[in-house]
């Protein structure tokens, strides 16, 4: 499936968004205007690579050193949802 | 139980416009007392160990209160997404770059038209120039940016000059909310309710905008509710999401809900998590049991949660009735009624509007 998203993408987070920690529900946070995502610890894991200099296939190689499973789709598909809202911005290829 | 996401600050009442369908309370003689800063301290720490993650400073007009900075940083210390939202009257750029020093993270800045006559006579006093100066000041500073309108039959149709002016000033989000009848705006309902016509011209100029604004601009466009076939989900639901605490301390679950002849509950007497969790008044709709029919059997009880219960106040006088909006409400005729009257009735022009004046002396 295409997501607009290229393995060589390095995305960051958009000047508008900020990634926090939220002690009360115990879980990294994504704060937008008018927006919160909740994530679950892959998300945050994401969300935490994307720092503008790794690229996308970067950001799933680490992941694979975490995790038993990571399917590049899903990673894909989860970056592209945020880029739809702006909170995610894709740097170059 | 839910823990809310967000909270919304009303600073003050006092504000330079005169919208004519301000939201704010009628009589605002209740409101004078204001919470101190050192209660508005307080009151964001509680919020915060609630579970509050995003700040909307809100009012009236949030720049009067002068301790404004100050309780953006404080926000901001307790890791709380700050979003001011202003007629901008006052936001000078002095105070503007110490609002961002502060970490303000958001601005959202009203304008009544895209034309500076209409837009200066729908706020009731010249202020059209000093928003657009106040739109580029912010991008300037380099935050994100919201243009706010709220739409009616006086400015619907000029909808897509609209969304050229905030493209022309590089807004990252519009929200354009057509007016909800409530406090002010109930009192003109005539005069700011829609046609059908209006609406649907508006529909297809918002659609267009979307596809070719796509990753741009963030467009939100709000329907009337009287023109849906189901209600709005208020709030999220009753005491589910949102709450908000008005300039004298009281909590309400919905910005309207002071109109509901509910029991008070305020920050002076009570902690922030009893009044979300236990107070009576947050008790009263939370959830589905209080729920009647047709609402109680319906598979979208979840997902509209009955609609408005200020809504259903205002037009039946019973706020645990179905929202009137609903098209199974056995009160559904009151909005067909009000709609009927939009598209039939004698054109209602601008001049009908009352401007929102405050009776009660502002100190």
């Amino acid at each position: 499936m295409s997501t607009g998203i290229l393995s060589t993408n390095r995305p960051h987070l958009a000047r508008q968004v900020r990634l926090e920690w939220d002690p009360v529900r115990e879980r990294q946070v994504l704060l937008a205007p008018e927006g919160v995502l909740v994530l679950n610890q892959t998300g945050a894991d994401i969300l935490g690579l994307c720092d503008g200099e790794r690229t996308v296939a970067d950001i799933v190689e680490e992941l694979r050193g975490q995790y038993n499973r990571v399917d590049s789709d899903e990673v894909h598909d989860f970056l592209a949802r945020l880029v739809a809202k702006r909170w995610v911005e894709l740097g170059d290829e | 139980m839910n823990r809310p996401f967000g909270m919304l600050a009303e600073l003050t009442y006092k504000c330079p416009l005169h919208c004519p369908y301000c939201s704010n309370p009628l009589n605002l003689s209740d409101y004078h007392e204001e919470l101190t800063t050192a209660e508005w301290q307080r009151v964001l720490i509680e919020a915060r160990e609630l579970g509050v993650l995003q700040l909307h400073l809100s009012g009236g007009e949030p720049l009067q209160r002068r301790d404004l900075v100050e309780l953006v940083g404080d926000a901001r210390d307790l890791g709380l997404y700050t979003n001011l939202i202003t007629s901008a009257i006052g936001l000078s750029p002095r105070l503007a770059q110490e609002l961002k020093d502060a970490g303000l993270d958001h601005v959202q800045i009203s304008i009544q038209a895209d034309e500076p006559a209409l837009s200066d006579r729908i706020a009731g006093t010249r202020s059209y120039e000093r928003k657009i100066a106040a739109y580029r000041l912010v991008k300037e500073l380099g935050w994100p940016l919201t243009m706010n309108v709220v739409l009616h039959r006086h400015n619907l149709d000029r909808i897509g000059r609209i969304l050229d002016l905030a493209e022309e000033l590089e807004a990252d989000r519009i929200e354009l909310a057509n007016t909800q009848y409530y406090g002010w705006a109930w009192r003109n309902r005539a005069a700011l309710l829609p046609s059908r016509a209006q609406l649907d011209r508006a529909e297809e100029i918002v659609r267009a905008a979307r596809r070719r604004l796509e990753g741009k601009m963030e467009i939100i466009y709000v329907i009337p509710d009287y023109y849906s076939k189901y209600p709005k989900p208020c709030m999220g639901g009753w005491g589910r999401q949102q709450l908000t605490v008005t300039p004298n301390g009281d909590v309400l679950p919905c910005p309207a809900a002071h109109t509901l002849n509910l029991p008070r509950a305020t920050v002076r007497e009570h902690s922030l998590a009893w009044i979300w969790e236990e107070s009576p008044l947050f008790r009263r709709f939370r959830g589905t049991e209080w729920m009647p029919e047709p609402c109680r059997s319906c598979n979208r009880r979840e997902v509209d949660f009955g609609g408005c219960r200020c809504q259903a106040f205002q037009l039946t006088g019973d706020a645990a009735r179905t929202d009137p909006v609903c098209y199974l409400s056995p009160d559904h005729g009151i909005v067909e009624e009000a709609v009927q009257a939009a598209n039939e009735g004698a054109e209602s022009g601008e001049e009908d509007l009352v401007p929102r004046t405050y009776t009660a002396r502002q100190t």
